[in-house]
């Protein structure tokens, strides 16, 4: 195979260069179409309730099947506000390992034990320092694997009754403060936020992982050779370079927490309620059609796919803002390929 | 720093020639050093806590469905409310079924996809078809299965393993594409620039350079995706329904009917009153886990025999 | 220590070994009782599939799986919800339907072939609460009503230490735990509550998913179950059969009557007869008038369809409803359902007379 580069390609060869490039273009297409299609069957699906309620579906506060009136302002409140704050727990604790693990702290010191114990040459321990590294991004990849139910089944019987005691006592003692502000009742912000944290962190941790060590080493080794310390390095070289992978991993892992289901069912709390304390139940969009769905009848149905639209709008302004973000970002930085 | 600095060398190629080593020292109370030696520790307690809610969850997994882990929970069909015994055997070839043909699917389509976004970019198509790939990563898992009920249920009129095959592909390929194409775009410009200066055609480029190179991030992607269709159940529930029957009997592949899977086993049984359904539910997680543990294992092992080549 | 390498070898391994003993069901153990070989080759077995309600899925699982040892036919069902498995129904993606909340004349229009809709069993709601000390919980009417419209807020109101002279009640905030999703249950519960108590008929009403004004939500009976269980003062409604299956303490509610009664078949068969089954077999017992009565009870429906033109299904499903209504009825105390009062069965076999073939 490699000789056959060597040589101006034959016809043939453009041939196949010719279709594979088409083909390239019809499943982007095919792709294009999948959710232009997707979209469409929902908007037809919603429109009867959209007729019925107009955008004051969007800023209402009251959800009374019985009365006839329904409005999804909690629900995008509660989507937001989980996202968000799940985000934020998922990027810290995903970026934290990505980096020890792109660094490599585990194998070093391993490496530095084995040194001292004078192992570090011999057959069955050399590779120890690289077996261990490769069984902790097992490990944390193993988190992507655990089903969400399993994850709302823990939230309910370990996260809950853990967080319980501390909740009680903030809010006993700094109930004035709004993150506070409510009294702990179980499900609720804060153990569905955890759990979501939890949840898209391998995704962080993964992708993050595969941008840092794309960093070329030179860029590195340049970097201590002016005498930068490993963290003044990170800091200033290989995050930066590393910036535009990392970015795509937490676009990808806020899709994720917007649309997640099982686990927020369990553990949201399923209220009707705007409230910034982290103790208040809230409701999700995407846990509300969890809840209603298997029940609906047709006209809940139209309801419930309105709701959707409107939560697949709200993670297309997500992602027309993240790109922004990053087109303004990239802008500012330009690493070294 | 070389490992072994009294190395006998001859004076003149000796770098650390009248450096006096006793007299180098690293001092915690130099701002740098203790800055870094903060970051590190923080760094290393972060992770060490993240690693903790797996910790947490495997071991209440294994210590509420360990002890029914046995040959016959994985070879048995699944037990009726109040007996005794059971297994979950055909939820394992229903989901190893479901999962394989969703990535069977998607892989192929993903990566074509993500080709084609990463070299031509620029173009309107690339960005609208980029575009809608973002759109997809937040969709929630249960629309995927009520599109796919509408649109493969309906029309072939029975619930089936196809339908929840195709439910899970639509969840998995917005992060195959978005890893995939952000992989390939990593791969360094002069690798490519250098197999078309030897003459080779754009396609050549791709097979020969970008894929082989790409392939860890590739096969990261893939795995995120395969593990998140693995344990989802709401877009099961309206495509695959379940079945207390086997997938493949008589050497016949009932692919076009109602199937098993752990996802919805767990979910069944988890909200069951009996003890014997909730232990098994347990259990049934626990091997769910294990296999795409597995998976990713495999996964790990050809990515690395493939780059070594 | 295991290498990686190694771990991914055993667990492979053993997931081929499984696997190969899945391509032969017929010589898998028998203990799951598939060991019944079809009557037929591969492709004749007759395959019946059904989805719905998750209320009685416990009972229906056990029907189905008994009777498909013996006879040779494969009958599936699924729990998706009541709304799921009527819309399952009317879409004909399954065989037989099944629902709590029976179906409206609205959806029965939109079955062209015609729907027959068959009470195959009952159960009981109860109210189960978590009050450590309390052996015994007695709840009046307007008391059960007044703790689920957010009236009655504490557990030593007068009004329920009037019902309980015996119980210390603790000075603790009434911890109510309702439903977060759409369900069945949730509908009986809240037909009921309307039916004793005005203000709840205007609001929040009944609903499959009504707007509880007060209480927190948990998903599905194991969600509200897991609450009771871990929040001390908390009282929810389930199904009878999970309370007892959890061993939750159940509260006696006063019916009608005026008589504080425990759930129970006696009880719950009581309130069944005193509902009339009209022709269509859908009644709802509200609030049954009998002094014996238990005052949450409800049926729950199979849904056919008035033809099947497969011959072989036909006859499969009469023989299934058939052994439901005669042996099945046997399993439904076991596992905390109310067997069908004998009339009611008599009424059902005539029903499914007209539920035919061909065509």
């Amino acid at each position: 195979m490699p000789d056959a580069i060597s040589r101006p390609p034959s016809r043939l060869q453009r041939a196949t260069d010719q279709v594979f490039r088409r083909l390239c273009q019809a499943t982007a297409g095919l792709l294009l179409a999948l959710v232009v299609f997707i979209v469409l069957r929902i908007a037809t699906a919603g429109a009867p309730a959209m007729r019925e309620f107009g955008l004051g579906f969007l800023t209402g506060t009251t959800w009374d099947p019985n009365q006839g009136r329904h409005a999804i302002l909690p629900e995008i409140w509660g989507t937001l506000y989980t996202s968000v704050l799940g985000l934020l727990v998922g990027t810290v604790f995903g970026l934290a390992a990505a980096v020890f693990l792109a660094e490599g702290y585990l194998g070093q010191a391993v490496h530095r034990a084995l040194t001292a114990l004078k192992l570090e040459l011999r057959p069955g321990w050399a590779q120890l320092p690289d077996r261990l590294e490769q069984l902790l991004r097992n490990l944390v990849e193993l988190l992507a694997a655990i089903p969400s139910v399993v994850y709302g089944l823990w939230g309910i019987f370990v996260v809950i009754p853990m967080i319980r005691p501390a909740a009680v006592w903030l809010h006993a003692n700094l109930g004035w403060v709004p993150l506070f502000g409510t009294s702990f009742s179980g499900p609720g912000v804060l153990p569905a936020v955890l759990v979501l944290g939890i949840m898209i962190m391998p995704t962080i941790t993964a992708i993050s992982r595969d941008a840092l060590i794309s960093v070329p080493p030179k860029l590195r080794m340049a970097a201590y050779g002016l005498g930068a310390t490993r963290w003044e390095t990170i800091f200033a070289v290989i995050l930066p370079t590393a910036a535009r992978g990392i970015f795509g991993g937490v676009v990808l892992a806020f899709g994720r927490a917007l649309g997640e289901t099982m686990a927020l069912a369990m553990l949201v709390g399923n209220s009707n309620r705007i409230s910034v304390s982290l103790f208040s139940p809230a409701n999700t969009l995407a846990a509300l059609l969890a809840n209603s769905f298997p029940e609906a009848g047709p006209k809940q149905v139209a309801i419930l796919m309105y709701a959707a639209l409107v939560l697949l709008g709200i993670t297309l302004l997500v992602n027309v803002i993240g790109a922004a973000i990053l087109q303004r970002a990239s802008r500012q930085l330009e690493g070294a390929r | 720093m070389p490992p072994d600095a009294s190395a006998v060398v001859t004076q003149d190629l000796n770098p650390f020639a009248g450096i006096d080593f006793s007299r180098l020292e690293r001092s915690l109370r130099r701002p740098r050093t203790l800055m870094g030696f903060l970051l590190d520790t923080l760094v290393t307690g972060t992770t060490a806590l993240a690693l903790f809610p797996l910790f947490s969850v495997v071991w209440m997994l294994a210590w509420r469905g360990g002890k029914r882990l046995s040959v016959a929970a994985l070879t048995q069909l699944p037990p009726s409310p109040m007996e005794a015994g059971g297994g979950f055997g055909n939820a394992i070839v229903g989901s190893l079924f479901m999962v394989g043909v969703a990535t069977l699917l998607t892989v192929p389509i993903g990566i074509l996809t993500a080709v084609y976004l990463a070299r031509d970019g620029g173009g309107r198509l690339a960005g609208a078809a980029r575009f809608a790939a973002k759109v997809l990563t937040g969709f929630p898992s249960i629309l995927a299965g009520v599109f796919a009920y509408g649109a493969v249920v309906l029309l072939t009129g029975s619930f089936s393993a196809i339908a929840g095959a195709i439910a899970l592909g639509i969840l998995m390929i917005p992060t195959i594409i978005l890893t995939a194409e952000d992989a390939l775009r990593a791969v360094p410009a002069r690798m490519l620039e250098a197999a078309i200066g030897m003459g080779a055609t754009p396609t050549q480029a791709t097979w020969m350079v970008l894929l082989p190179t790409a392939l860890p991030g590739i096969l990261t992607g893939v795995m995120l995706a395969v593990a998140r269709a693995a344990g989802e159940t709401a877009p099961l529930i309206f495509t695959a329904l379940f079945s207390n029957y086997w997938l493949v009997s008589h050497g016949h592949v009932a692919a076009m009917r109602p199937t098993a899977s752990l996802a919805v086993l767990i979910f069944n049984f988890a909200g069951m009153p009996f003890d014997n359904q909730i232990e098994l539910a347990w259990a049934a997680a626990l091997v769910l886990v294990l296999m795409v543990l597995a998976a990713n294992v495999v996964g790990q092992t050809l990515s690395r025999r493939q780059v070594t080549q | 220590m295991l290498s990686s390498r190694l771990a991914v070898a055993v667990v492979l391994a053993a997931g081929f070994a499984c696997s190969d003993a899945s391509k032969a069901p017929g010589s898998a153990a028998p203990a799951t009782g598939t060991g019944a070989a079809p009557a037929t080759g591969d492709g004749d077995v007759v395959r019946l599939q059904g989805a719905g309600a998750s209320f009685p899925a416990p009972l229906y699982l056990k029907w189905f799986k008994a009777f498909s040892a013996s006879k040779g036919v494969q009958v599936d069902y699924q729990s998706v919800g009541s709304g799921s498995g009527v819309k399952s129904f009317i879409d004909k993606t399954v065989d037989f339907g099944a629902s709590d909340a029976a179906m409206t004349p609205e959806e029965i229009a939109r079955v062209d072939v015609g729907a027959q809709l068959i009470p195959m069993t009952a159960g009981a709601i109860v109210l189960a609460y978590n009050l450590p000390g309390v052996k015994a919980l007695r709840l009046s009417r307007k008391v059960y009503a007044g703790i689920f419209l957010g009236e009655v807020t504490k557990w030593n109101d007068p009004a329920i230490a009037a019902t309980n002279p015996g119980e210390k009640l603790p000075d603790l905030p009434i911890n109510v735990v309702v439903r977060a999703d759409s369900s069945g249950t949730s509908y009986v519960f809240s037909r009921h509550l309307s039916a004793i108590s005005e203000a709840f008929a205007k609001s929040p009403g009944t609903n499959k998913m009504p707007s509880w004004p007060v209480g927190t939500r948990s998903k599905g009976n194991e969600g509200v179950t897991a609450a009771l269980k871990t929040t001390p003062g908390a009282i929810g409604y389930v199904e009878y059969g999970y309370a007892r299956s959890q061993g939750l303490r159940m509260a006696t509610l006063e019916n009608k009557g005026g008589a504080f009664v425990d759930a129970n078949t006696a009880s719950g068969q009581a309130a069944l007869a005193s509902a009339k089954l009209p022709d269509d077999l859908i009644v709802w017992a509200s609030d049954p008038d009998d002094k014996t009565a238990y005052p949450i009870v409800t049926y729950t429906w199979l849904l056919l369809y008035k033809r099947y033109p497969d011959k072989r299904k036909h006859d499969a499903l009469v023989e299934l409803v058939d052994y439901a209504l005669t042996d099945g009825q046997k399993e439904a105390e076991a596992l905390g359902y109310i067997p069908l009062p004998g009339p009611v069965v008599e009424r059902v076999k005539v029903a499914v007379k007209s539920v035919t073939t061909g065509g």
